[in-house]
């Protein structure tokens, strides 16, 4: 079977959480890395393939972005991917989450994959959406937030799958091909070695424009996106909290408890 | 046309929550745009006249039922485009959920329609509707505009207020629909398996919640200690990643796929607080965190924000409000 995982460059988590004391906003500045949820689909292939109920042949990663995405496929493929894909161009710039999905799909399907496997969301975007974006292309069958992952069904054929709706535990076979977006309990990505980091340069990298997967040039980028994002402000502003750094436990913790005696909560 | 297409999910004879909150919003956003709300269902024998007509009393003019697998986003996708291309609604609304996020982004691609989620309000601008999206982990408000025949609006959980009470009467057209095959590709084999003890937390005025940061399954018995030492009406509550990892059970899960709560305390210990959490406990009267990662969002949201390791922390607060009680 071959898998492709779709991963994505996001900033990275350590630059992104801070806040800059000087405007209170976030500070998006700075490095920019493999999006940490992706880490999980990767692992998952990894699994599948060490797993031996289904033969794993190939796994590409698969992403779309500007010229520095590239990093963040070295990094899939220290982390166990084959080989990947970079679907690039000027004109995909701005997509929203629909073209996107579109343009993904488009460059996956001469690879004709058997399961196309994703992280539950990115970083940054958040969005949460692509791989059922890209299922409708792909005409395959799909889930997303999968947090267990069997390979079932007459000739290993199909996945069982687990996740969490709003009621409860849902379990769900899927026959294959399919495409499915794991959560970040399904695994514990492992870390890539020092010979695999030094390895991922070498392994075969293939750069696609709009034009060579066959992607039409109005359905995507700002102007072939049907969601127009504006009108940028701040959210009400909310008081700031009491922070206390704890340096002695029982002062902090007799502030706390005044805290909450002030308050009547205890 | 400026009619609303909504969906709304079914589980075991019961109408979701959310489901009900994007068919009152549906309603009073098409008001605006002098358009109706409607509704599609898809399911078995549950889905009776009687239920789907209850919807015209939270708004809807036209519920759309067809017969289909439930639980499943890609059944309801053909449901939803062939109701859009015999009927013409401009916009299709969702309550949140997972099926929603699946659903809206399953439409969008099979109608090259635009797509906003985690939508925190609809509003009517100019005969069209707009979408308010918190982003950038909530520091800021985007507002989506759309293009074309079709916006799709995904809400956040807990966005749209349930209005009941309208006074409508639904009309039921029945969907005869030929379903994709990829839609059938995905069989249900268990639907909403519970596991764990069946807890109560939501009426629980003191709630205190674990999270990744208690390190193993065993840390909750410091929450329980804790929550033993508030007394009274006090209980525990979970993170998903934890319930995922089956250290607490799912009956006692906060957030978008849990319960939504709104204790006088919420204490939060080892939790970083990503927007699935805090939807489901954003409105509790106070919140205090408990962290070691002083760059956690959950301080963001907390009254109190408390740096520090847990496990120090909580055995010293256990017993500082044990004597507090006993003095």
């Amino acid at each position: 079977m071959k898998i492709c995982v779709l991963v994505k460059e996001v900033p990275d988590a350590a630059v992104e959480k801070r806040i800059d004391p000087s405007t209170g906003r976030m500070d998006r500045s700075g490095e920019r890395n493999l999006n940490p949820y992706d880490t999980h689909a990767i692992e998952a292939a990894m699994q599948l393939r060490e797993g031996g109920a289904i033969e794993v042949d190939e796994i590409v990663a698969v992403t779309m972005g500007p010229s520095s995405a590239t990093r963040a496929l070295q990094k899939a493929v220290s982390l166990g991917a084959d080989r990947s894909i970079h679907l690039t161009d000027d004109g995909l710039a701005g997509s929203d989450v629909a073209a996107t999905g579109y343009a993904l799909a488009k460059a996956m399907a001469k690879e004709s994959p058997d399961l196309v496997l994703l992280g539950q969301q990115s970083d940054d975007g958040a969005c949460y959406t692509i791989g059922a974006v890209v299922a409708d292309h792909l005409k395959m069958p799909s889930l997303t937030q999968v947090i267990k992952m069997e390979v079932t069904g007459p000739a290993a054929h199909a996945l069982t799958c687990e996740r969490q709706a709003e009621y409860g535990y849902d379990t769900v076979e899927l026959q294959l091909p399919a495409v499915i977006s794991v959560g970040d309990a399904i695994n514990e990505p492992r870390y890539p070695s020092l010979k695999a980091i030094m390895g991922a340069k070498k392994k075969p990298l293939e750069t696609v424009a709009a034009g060579d997967v066959g992607i039409d040039l109005s359905l995507v980028g700002g102007d072939g996106s049907r969601v127009l994002c504006g009108d940028f402000r701040d959210p009400p502003a909310r008081a700031a909290g009491q922070i206390i750094e704890d340096e002695d436990t029982d002062e902090t913790v007799s502030q706390i408890v005044a805290w909450l005696d002030e308050r009547k909560l205890i | 046309m400026a009619d609303v297409l909504t969906y709304v999910l079914h589980y075991e004879g019961a109408l979701n929550k959310n489901s009900l909150g994007a068919v009152s919003e549906g309603a009073a956003r098409a008001a605006e745009i002098g358009g109706e709300c409607h509704a599609v269902v898809v399911g078995g024998e549950d889905l009776t006249d009687a239920l789907c007509q209850t919807l015209g009393d939270y708004g809807a003019t036209k519920v759309f039922r067809a017969e289909g697998p439930e639980g499943l986003a890609q059944p309801v996708v053909d449901v939803m485009a062939k109701v859009i291309d015999d009927h013409g609604q401009s916009y299709a609304l969702f309550g949140g959920g997972l099926l929603g996020f699946e659903i809206g982004a399953g439409l969008a691609a099979r109608k090259q329609a635009g797509v906003t989620m985690e939508v925190t309000a609809v509003k009517a601008q100019d005969g069209k509707l707009v979408a308010e999206r918190p982003i950038l982990g909530d520091s800021r408000i985007s507002v989506s505009h759309y293009r074309g025949d079709l916006g799709i609006i995904i809400g956040r959980i807990n966005a749209f207020e349930i209005k009941a009470g309208q006074g409508r009467s639904a009309e039921i057209v029945d969907v005869d629909v030929q379903y994709s095959p990829w839609s059938t590709q995905a069989t249900m084999v268990k639907r909403g398996e519970q596991r764990g003890a069946d807890v109560d937390i939501e009426g629980a005025d003191i709630l205190v919640a674990g999270g990744r940061g208690l390190g193993k399954a065993e840390g909750f018995e410091l929450a329980e200690a804790l929550a033993k030492a508030f007394g009274g009406n006090s209980a525990v509550a979970a993170t998903r990643a934890v319930v995922d990892a089956g250290w607490y059970p799912y009956a006692a899960q906060i957030g978008q796929t849990g319960k939504t709560v709104s204790p006088k305390l919420y204490l939060a210990a080892g939790i970083s607080g990503a927007i699935q959490h805090k939807v489901g406990m954003q409105s509790s009267e106070h919140i205090v965190a408990i962290n070691k990662d002083a760059n956690a969002p959950i301080f963001e949201f907390s009254d109190l924000g408390i740096v520090g390791d847990l496990n120090k922390i909580i055995p010293k607060l256990t017993a500082a409000i044990k004597a507090k009680k006993g003095s």
